[in-house]
């Protein structure tokens, strides 16, 4: 657990890393704006001006509404559905499932895409989605490359350590040393095999089912399924 | 397993600019596959210069690939991209705080 936090705190420095910038970028943007009026004894001073590319993307969907290409309630309820409905717990709860289920199991491993979508787990983009299961002797691990192709219907929007260079580029190089970074020793003997997503084709780990947990429901067993544990950067049942 | 959730979004012109591009696709200005090539190259490039973080670095690449994208297939024209975004920028500086920033569209 001790590990496991240590090593998030080397992706929370990145992050950190990039608050720090875009503060930055902030005030250069309020600082260079040009004033159109006397601020002092101001009553009402003006909004507060976003930044930079806060202003590029409200100009992109202002010529894109224009022009009839985008409808703005279309994307309220996209920026809805990710925010607040689609997360990791879909996720969870198809790998409690496959966890307690051995016919789910087999359906899942020969064809997720159908199996998830049964359950109303669909992707928007048509991608396939293919399950990867841990065992004693293999531990999967995902990545995306090319970009920061995910699961989206299972596991929402990627936190920001998967869509970083460090983590793209590390994931295939040196997958057993970014574990160690998560907090994740396996055993010597246990090989790991890391997947590249691409738009088509997105994977979802099922991680190991944890020792003693005979008599869970499965509501119970989805609580111990973390995010990270179905990227393969945590085990289940270890706090992500 | 008790932990903090996560904002799905750091800032909301990141949802903005990710609705944006996933209702252009799934209105079918184009694939997600051709998507992601472009959206891959413009992170390649911006990568060269220095490790991106994956937060707001992530979220420009994407925004100048999406303008990139809808400059050239004349959707929306760089020009009056960066004429609407002047006009959002003097609206913001002459609309008292608090109140609703909007420009003219008619």
């Amino acid at each position: 657990m001790q590990d496991c936090r240590a090593g998030q705190e080397s992706f929370a420095a990145l992050r950190q890393g990039h608050m720090d910038a875009r503060v930055d970028r902030w005030e250069t943007s309020v600082q260079s704006a040009p004033m159109p009026h006397d601020h002092s004894g101001d009553a009402h001073p003006h909004s507060l001006l976003p930044s930079d590319p806060a202003l590029r993307v409200k100009a992109l969907e202002t010529v894109l509404v224009r022009r009839g290409l985008v409808d703005p309630a279309a994307l309220d309820a996209i920026i809805d559905t990710y925010e607040n409905k689609i997360g990791p717990k879909n996720g969870a709860d198809v790998v409690a499932r496959a966890w307690s289920d051995p016919g789910f199991r087999a359906d899942l491993l020969a064809d997720a895409t159908a199996t998830v979508s049964a359950l109303g787990y669909y992707g928007r983009q048509g991608e396939h989605i293919v399950a990867v299961e841990n065992t004693p002797e293999t531990h999967n691990m995902v990545v995306c490359t090319l970009c920061s192709c995910y699961p989206w219907p299972l596991l929402g929007i990627p936190p920001a350590w998967y869509k970083s260079d460090a983590y793209r580029a590390r994931a295939v190089r040196e997958p057993r040393k970014v574990l160690a970074d998560f907090g994740v020793a396996l055993p010597p003997d246990t090989a790991v095999r890391v997947w590249d997503s691409t738009a088509e084709v997105r994977y979802l780990v099922i991680p190991m089912r944890p020792e003693g947990t005979d008599g869970l429901s499965r509501e119970e067993l989805a609580a111990l399924v973390s995010r990270d544990s179905m990227i393969g950067t945590a085990l289940a049942g270890a706090a992500a | 397993m008790s932990r903090p959730k996560e904002p799905a979004f750091a800032e909301p012109w990141h949802a903005q600019i990710f609705a944006l591009t996933v209702h252009l696709s799934e209105s079918g200005r184009f694939t997600w596959p051709g998507w992601a090539e472009r959206f891959g190259a413009t992170l390649a490039r911006h990568g060269l210069a220095r490790d991106l973080d994956g937060g707001d670095d992530y979220f420009i690449a994407w925004l100048e690939t999406l303008e990139t994208f809808m400059a050239e297939t004349g959707a929306a024209p760089a020009p009056e991209t960066a004429e609407v975004r002047a006009r959002w920028e003097a609206a913001y500086l002459a609309t008292p705080h608090g109140q609703p920033v909007h420009i003219d569209e008619t």
